[in-house]
């Protein structure tokens, strides 16, 4: 009793430590970022590894979700004969809930779980020591380039991915059932406002930060990690818990913004 | 003798810890400008945890470390950062950055630190990978290296700032005898060419002796011997002639003697 008394004890102080750990790479990129040499180039590329290596992904996603939406919506509404709305529900529920969250969960599948592999196996081989040595600060030269393309990026991709996913909703609700193409169109431009779209840009602004902050951080500090001296084992282990902690972090602020900002 | 102008790195009563476990205890000593110093000792020997103190990897649990004058161990990150641009460092296993090419790796410091043109990184990368016998794999990328070819890109890479101190780690390690042999001859080249101050860190007898102007033997968490290398084969200490002859640990002569005193011990 003892003995998982003071093995729960010292999980929470390891995750408190993390969590402490996690933000303060947070505030040092953030002040180093302010600092030349300015990394534009490096930049644009995590964007183009981050972002535009996603957009399959997200399309395809985007329009299965949006397809899948549509077609629940429609057999809902149909029973109580407000098929006319479809538009602006597809729309909101993308707007607002779904298309960040989405947008987030797939790009913490497909590129934040390289991330924190990647920095992972650049720890454990040495070659962050070999920065330090250098004298390039490995958090501004491997860290900062990939959070400011994580935060750039996964607000495009959202836009993709609301616009693909609308689509899809358009084409079940027009093209396959036959409702009225201006219905769905008018409908979704009547009801969807400003604070819809600021609401779902802010969530996917934050998911992006949150998302890629917390891939780099497992990977970059996985030397000080429980799993710090196994290797390759460790490398999986801390992109598992990258990917779980990072849809888990994406899922609780989804309601933590929307209940904030409703 | 002023001592400030001729060590280039001052050791003193460095103590390191991890956790409760002592590794190192108490070392001190020098290591003078324009020498290679060879620190040797079996596995586990601390030898690899000194060379992150000295790096900086890793703060010593006491002790200073001066190096070309700055204390390490106490100095800010923007004048250890400041230190390191003085300094080269090759790792054990070369660490290298697998998405950049070799002369990408080697001009990598020249990117970062100056704002030369173009046309001079390139010449300067060229003259540093001929130094290492690598010019014709400059574009191959760390996937497609041999071991010794790891190496000496990683030592291309390490003299590229010209720096006034070089650390390598296990240069040996996991080479052939011959490519082993052709490194040792580089770092003398190095030491004649660039008059750096070498810090090599082996347990490879035969580099060791064939590189060293002095020696540091390191064994049971202390400094056991610290000498030329004619000092250092004339040594009465029985750790260091164990070194040296490279004689087994007694559980390993005497397996049988060894497992009944296990049995024995796990009994009671």
């Amino acid at each position: 009793m003892i003995k998982a008394i003071n093995e729960l004890g010292s999980n929470v102080l390891a995750s408190i430590e993390q969590i402490g750990r996690t933000f303060n790479l947070l505030v040092i990129i953030a002040w180093k970022l302010t600092q030349p040499p300015y990394q534009i180039y490096p930049i644009i590329k995590q964007m183009y590894f981050i972002g535009a290596r996603s957009l399959t992904v997200i399309i395809i996603s985007g329009v299965t979700i949006g397809m899948v939406l549509g077609l629940q919506f429609y057999n809902t509404l149909e029973r109580f004969g407000s098929v006319g709305v479809l538009g602006s529900a597809v729309a909101l529920s993308i707007i607002r809930e779904l298309g960040p969250v989405m947008t987030a969960l797939m790009v913490v599948g497909r590129a934040g779980s390289a991330i924190c592999a990647e920095l992972g196996i650049m720890r454990i081989s040495e070659q962050v020591d070999a920065l330090e040595c250098m004298a390039i600060a490995p958090d501004k030269y491997l860290v900062a380039p990939k959070l400011v393309a994580g935060i750039l990026s996964v607000p495009l991709l959202n836009f993709v991915f609301n616009v693909v996913a609308i689509g899809g909703g358009y084409y079940v609700g027009v093209v396959l059932f036959g409702m009225a193409e201006g219905s769905y169109i008018n409908g979704m431009i009547d009801s969807v406002v400003w604070s819809d779209v600021r609401l779902g840009l802010m969530k996917s602004l934050i998911f992006g930060m949150l998302i890629t902050l917390i891939c780099c951080a497992k990977g970059f500090y996985l030397h000080l990690s429980e799993h710090g001296s196994k290797g390759a084992e460790g490398v999986s282990r801390v992109t598992t818990d990258a990917v779980v902690i990072s849809s888990i972090a994406v899922l609780f602020c989804d309601f933590l913004i929307g209940a904030v900002m409703s | 003798m002023d001592t400030a102008t001729t060590n280039a790195i001052e050791i003193r009563d460095l103590v390191v810890d991890f956790g409760s476990r002592r590794i190192l205890e108490n070392i001190s000593f020098d290591i003078h400008q324009g020498e290679i110093m060879v620190i040797m000792g079996g596995s586990g020997a601390g030898k690899s945890t000194l060379l992150r103190c000295l790096l900086g990897l890793k703060a010593p649990t006491s002790g200073h470390i001066h190096m070309l004058g700055t204390d390490i161990c106490h100095a800010t990150k923007t004048d250890l950062y400041k230190m390191r641009e003085k300094m080269g460092v090759a790792f054990q296993g070369g660490a290298l950055f697998t998405s950049m090419s070799v002369a990408e790796n080697i001009q990598l410091p020249l990117r970062e630190h100056t704002n030369l043109d173009e046309n001079t990184i390139q010449i300067m990368t060229r003259i540093k990978l001929d130094m290492v016998n690598m010019l014709p794999h400059e574009n191959l990328m760390p996937s497609e290296l041999s071991g010794g070819m790891t190496k000496r890109a990683a030592l291309a890479r390490a003299i590229i700032m010209d720096p006034k101190l070089l650390f390598f780690d296990e240069p040996s390690a996991g080479l052939d005898p011959i490519t082993s042999a052709e490194l040792d001859e580089l770092i003398i080249k190095l030491k004649k060419s660039m008059k750096m101050t070498i810090v090599v860190v082996t347990h490879e007898l035969e580099s060791v002796f064939a590189i060293a102007d002095r020696i540091a033997i390191l064994g049971d968490r202390e400094l056991i011997q610290i000498g030329t290398p004619h000092e250092i084969k004339a040594s009465c200490d029985k750790r260091v002639i164990d070194l040296l002859n490279r004689t087994p640990r007694e559980s390993i002569v005497d397996s049988d003697a060894h497992l009944k005193r296990l049995t024995r011990n796990a009994q009671s």
